[in-house]
């Protein structure tokens, strides 16, 4: 058994991290996972969220939100339109995200709101996470 | 014949033209390599999105129903066509190129008996479009004050879009640019964007995966996505064409204003001949005449 895997985090505009990594804790849509190598193939949605890969040289942590990650014997790879190195992270931005997400509450049809408010929540938990 | 001086103000002129062609090429090279660049990074987010999208949509196709942004609305009457151009001119063909597409593609689809509506990203597209089809626009989403092209821009289109298509304005969208080939070659692109379509690379992979949560939630959230991401890379293959096509259209400008000025400048030199000879011709003449 391998004991590393290719771990790739992308955001539309740009490769945020490409490297082996012996574990990633992802943020998934129902709940935080790890992913080790050797997982099985597995593609899930993400939360707003703290991403955690840890290579030979330490643990990275990234503040992401929005989009998905592909799970597979040998890779991972975090598709997320919002992608952040945690250090980068500042308040603007999480109010942003914020913002954006109480927008979308507020116009959501009644059988996703269920789905908007849990949204929230999880960017009030990041919030408190970062302080 | 035009007089000395007349030259001289014209050649004056010329010269400073080439100036400004030579500097607004030497500006289009550095954007372009920073639009290039641009362009590049977001590739990898778009292929795997697209395989990702490939396998899941195929296995949703295959059970017969989908979300409509896959399936569609199940008509085509209405296009929406989603011309993106450039903001500024001085580009050659860049913009005419889009245009001359489009308007194929409308004139096509109204030949059919179709209903179209219009969207324009972009100053010049709705300049030239306006004018032929006034009554088919139904939007514009000004470029005009950004000056590096994010994400975040075309999240922004995608949603009108979306919203357009929610509130059942049109069954079937498509997208106009320009694809970078390389400085001297940009190559009108359509792209239909709803219902969309993703190109299987790899047979399909969906199949041993699993969805976390269900696979048609996964597929409803990320649709919308891939409208951005659609909209996203195409407006950065517009943004390098734009600078290619700037380049290759000022460096044309400034050799022909090199040439006109050599031409000038002959003329100059021949004519203030003219004028030596003359004057000499007259004082010759008047001193025999004593």
């Amino acid at each position: 058994m391998a004991d590393t895997m290719q771990f790739d985090l992308v955001s539309p505009e740009r490769m945020l991290a490409s490297m082996q990594a012996s574990e990633v804790q992802i943020p998934g849509a129902e709940g935080d996972m790890t992913a080790m190598p050797d997982h099985m193939p597995l593609i899930t949605t993400l939360r707003p969220g703290i991403l955690r890969a840890t290579g030979s040289d330490g643990t990275q942590e990234f503040v992401v939100s929005g989009g998905f990650a592909e799970i597979t014997a040998t890779s991972a790879s975090v598709l997320a339109e919002n992608a952040v190195p945690r250090s980068e992270v500042t308040p603007d931005f999480l109010e942003k995200l914020r913002k954006e997400a109480e927008a979308a509450h507020a116009q959501a049809a009644p059988e996703v709101q269920d789905y908007t408010a849990k949204a929230l929540a999880d960017l009030a938990h990041l919030a408190d996470q970062m302080v | 014949m035009p007089s000395l001086k007349d030259l001289k103000t014209r050649i004056e002129s010329v010269k400073s033209t080439r100036k400004i062609t030579k500097a607004m090429q030497m500006v289009a090279a550095a954007k372009l390599r920073r639009a290039q660049e641009a362009a590049e990074a977001s590739r990898p987010y778009a292929e795997r999105f697209n395989a990702v999208m490939a396998g899941l949509s195929a296995s949703a196709m295959a059970s017969g129903q989908g979300p409509k942004l896959l399936t569609g609305t199940g008509s085509d009457q209405t296009h929406l066509l989603v011309v993106m151009t450039a903001e500024r001119g001085l580009c050659g063909g860049f913009n005419s190129s889009i245009v001359r597409m489009a308007r194929a593609k409308a004139e096509e689809l109204l030949g059919a008996g179709k209903t179209i509506k219009i969207l324009t990203v972009g100053k010049k597209g709705r300049e030239q479009l306006k004018r032929d089809y006034e009554d088919q626009f139904v939007g514009h989403i000004d470029l005009t004050e950004v000056k590096r092209i994010g994400y975040a821009n075309a999240q922004d289109i995608a949603k009108d879009i979306l919203d357009r298509f929610d509130a059942g304005e049109f069954d079937v969208a498509t997208v106009f640019f320009n694809t970078f080939q390389s400085v001297i070659a940009q190559e009108p692109t359509e792209v239909q964007i709803i219902p969309a379509s993703f190109e299987a690379e790899e047979g399909a992979t969906a199949s041993f995966y699993d969805y976390e949560p269900g696979e048609e939630e996964i597929l409803e959230a990320l649709l919308p996505r891939g409208v951005a991401t659609a909209i996203f890379s195409g407006l950065l293959e517009n943004g390098a064409s734009e600078q290619g096509a700037r380049m290759s259209a000022m460096d044309n400008a400034t050799r022909n204003a090199g040439e006109m000025i050599d031409k000038l400048t002959i003329q100059f030199n021949r004519s203030r001949q003219a004028v030596i000879t003359n004057e000499l011709i007259e004082i010759i003449s008047g001193a025999e005449a004593l």
